[in-house]
């Protein structure tokens, strides 16, 4: 009963040592999964699994691993991730508002591709200014594009509330507007999107960015174009989390507001990454996971103790006092994150039921 | 003419405001390389601390001594807890452990003390009075002088004391302090504590006008801006960096927003510390660092 064995699988070519799974086992495992998500779960699914914890999860994944390959895997930390959300969202809702009979498809793609100039654009001075001194620009982004997207009323159409509804989901002519379209849309984007960031990750412009995270110094020595490879990870990064916003907006909330893209959105999709592991992409989605499950297990927790009547506002600071501690316990105790946890128990099937 | 005075006065004032954050901050910097994003939470904790202690009838200076145990206290916690087991770790885990902090103190500031809004009186009314026919707010002036006294005495602590030296030596490399015999634990939790006593005063002079508050725990984002345009590790820099952050933040929502529109004072400050970092990348008064491979 050797869950994991390596035993004859030996690559011989480039092309099964770069697969995605190099082992057979994780291939089973994955597709399985896979199946399940696609097949399985829109038909066993509840609405309330749907749009209070499926959507939510899968875009807050995303996200975070669109922030995971700017600092997990670049190495250029950021404190502005929901200001590029709040850019995705509101340029793919002006694409289906300004351009008539554009697809929601398209819309987002091109909302993406704003976002990632925008990023560009803030990721500019990284190359002059290093470290610390660059969440400033982040952070320049994270005040501003909140307030530039309710100062000026042609970002919203000039709604006089400032919220606006998102259009129908409707993609080939399919509607997905019900909780269950709604979560498999983003969920295809999302293994789309999931299988990029892969790739890229094992092309040379990955070993580029880690490289360049490791020590910039050494990395521009031995001939890595510094600006370039740091811009294009603001540029893909910033794209990841434009496509989340939109979906946040569109598929999650269905509404399109700046004050849901706040400080503590950017704080929220960092701390995804810390818990779930810097530098790994399931860990992005464990991150989330965890994330979205925490608030849930703590209320239903407290209503099992205390009843209904536990107060609300405790229960927030509670949840902040939780956070924190895990967010020091992750980085004390496993700084890789869940996604290490996750690699332990594999290592431990390797050999199962034998301990060593 | 006198109304720019006036403007400029004002926001140098608010400014000062802002230094006070960001000096105990620079003292954090400075003794551990520790980039603390918890400096408002600190100075929400401190100052929550406080105004409860008095409204249940302490006296002011009962009051203060109390509290400021309390925070040597949380210092001996932050460093037992976390600071000690992440020695050598790279700055931006530190930073993000700090993060966690921040999250920490103020869940535990508000689950102990309660949401509400406090009022505070130090004795000093917010009314203003005149110079040369300019308009200045009485606690504005107390505050200054009071940052003043306090820069000052931090200067001479970090320059001519022994502890100041050993702090600086902690700061340049921690292993070689250690080697020499000095005691990084000891000196982390007396940095804190001092920090944490800078975020009391910070507090009390902040929580005076706006009344203690979560948001006195943002203050930290208006003390970020000033800390990239005056450097880490510069006491005097942190000062000069609050002067130009609030000048120029109270000149631009006056004249610029006129044409771009209000409510610009929340980014203002980073587009400005951008531009200088753009000129000089390591503050006005920052340490250049050599990067070596």
């Amino acid at each position: 009963m050797i869950f994991f064995s390596q035993a004859r699988q030996i690559t011989t070519d480039y092309r099964s040592e770069r697969r995605l799974f190099r082992l057979k086992q994780d291939r089973w495992v994955f597709w399985a999964v896979l199946a399940f998500a696609l097949i399985v779960i829109p038909r066993i699914g509840t609405d309330y699994w749907f749009s209070a914890i499926l959507v939510p999860f899968l875009v807050l994944g995303l996200a975070g691993l669109g922030l995971n390959i700017l600092t997990g895997y670049a190495g250029q930390l950021s404190l502005g991730s929901a200001a590029f959300m709040a850019v995705g969202a509101f340029a793919a809702y002006n694409f289906q508002l300004r351009i008539p009979g554009i697809s929601l498809l398209l819309s987002f793609f091109l909302g993406g591709i704003v976002t990632a100039l925008f990023g560009v654009l803030i990721g500019l001075p990284s190359l002059r200014i290093k470290g610390f001194y660059l969440i400033v620009s982040t952070l320049a982004a994270q005040f501003f594009v909140p307030w530039m997207l309710t100062q000026y009323g042609w970002f919203s159409n000039y709604s006089a509330s400032g919220v606006i509804s998102a259009p129908k989901l409707e993609v080939f002519g399919q509607d997905f507007n019900t909780p269950s379209g709604r979560y498999l849309l983003t969920l295809s984007i999302v293994i789309l999107l999931g299988f990029t960031a892969h790739r890229l990750i094992h092309s040379p412009l990955g070993r580029n960015w880690m490289a360049v995270r490791d020590m910039d110094t050494a990395a521009a020595s031995i001939g890595i174009p510094i600006l370039r490879t740091k811009l294009l990870a603001f540029a893909i990064s910033s794209f990841y989390l434009g496509i989340a916003g939109a979906l946040w907006a569109f598929a999650y909330l269905g509404t399109v507001e700046p004050d849901g893209f706040d400080l503590s959105r950017s704080f929220q999709i960092l701390f995804i990454i810390i818990i779930g592991g810097l530098g790994s992409i399931s860990g992005s989605f464990l991150g989330a996971a965890f994330i979205v499950l925490l608030p849930i297990t703590l209320s239903l927790g407290s209503t099992a103790l205390f009843g209904q009547g536990a107060d609300q506002a405790l229960l927030q600071n509670l949840q902040k006092i939780i956070f924190g501690s895990l967010i020091i316990f992750f980085l004390i105790k496993e700084p890789d994150g869940l996604a290490r946890l996750w690699r332990h128990l594999r290592e431990r099937l390797k050999l199962w039921p034998l301990r060593y | 003419m006198n109304f720019f005075i006036e403007v400029l006065v004002g926001g140098l004032l608010a400014g000062i405001m802002y230094s006070l954050v960001a000096i105990g901050f620079v003292l954090i910097y400075r003794a551990s390389g520790v980039f603390n994003f918890a400096q408002g939470a600190l100075v929400l904790f401190s100052a929550l601390t406080f105004v409860s202690l008095v409204e249940r009838g302490l006296p002011f200076w009962q009051a203060f001594a109390i509290t400021a145990i309390v925070l040597f206290i949380l210092a001996v916690l932050i460093e037992r807890l976390v600071l000690r087991h992440l020695i050598n770790r790279s700055v931006i885990t530190l930073f993000m452990a700090t993060l966690g902090l921040s999250y920490i103190i103020e869940g535990l500031a508000q689950t102990v003390w309660g949401t509400q809004v406090h009022g505070l009186e130090l004795g000093i009314s917010d009314e203003p009075i005149e110079f040369f026919g300019i308009l200045i707010s009485k606690l504005d002036l107390f505050s200054a002088v009071v940052a003043g006294l306090m820069v000052i005495v931090l200067s001479l602590l970090f320059s001519k004391t022994r502890f100041g030296l050993s702090l600086r030596a902690v700061a340049d490399d921690p292993l070689a302090a250690q080697s020499i015999g000095i005691r990084l634990n000891h000196i982390w939790i007396i940095v804190w504590t001092v920090a944490g006593f800078v975020a009391l005063v910070a507090g009390l002079l902040w929580g005076a006008r706006l009344g203690v508050q979560f948001s006195l725990s943002l203050i930290v984002l208006k003390a970020l801006p000033v800390l990239i345009i005056g450097g880490f590790t510069s006491i005097s820099g942190a000062i000069v960096g609050g002067l130009i952050v609030g000048a120029s933040e109270k000149l631009a929502e006056i004249y610029l927003g006129g044409i771009i529109g209000g409510g610009l004072e929340n980014w203002f400050p980073y587009a400005l510390a951008i531009i200088f970092l753009l000129i000089r990348p390591s503050g006005l008064f920052g340490e250049k660092t050599v990067a070596r491979v």
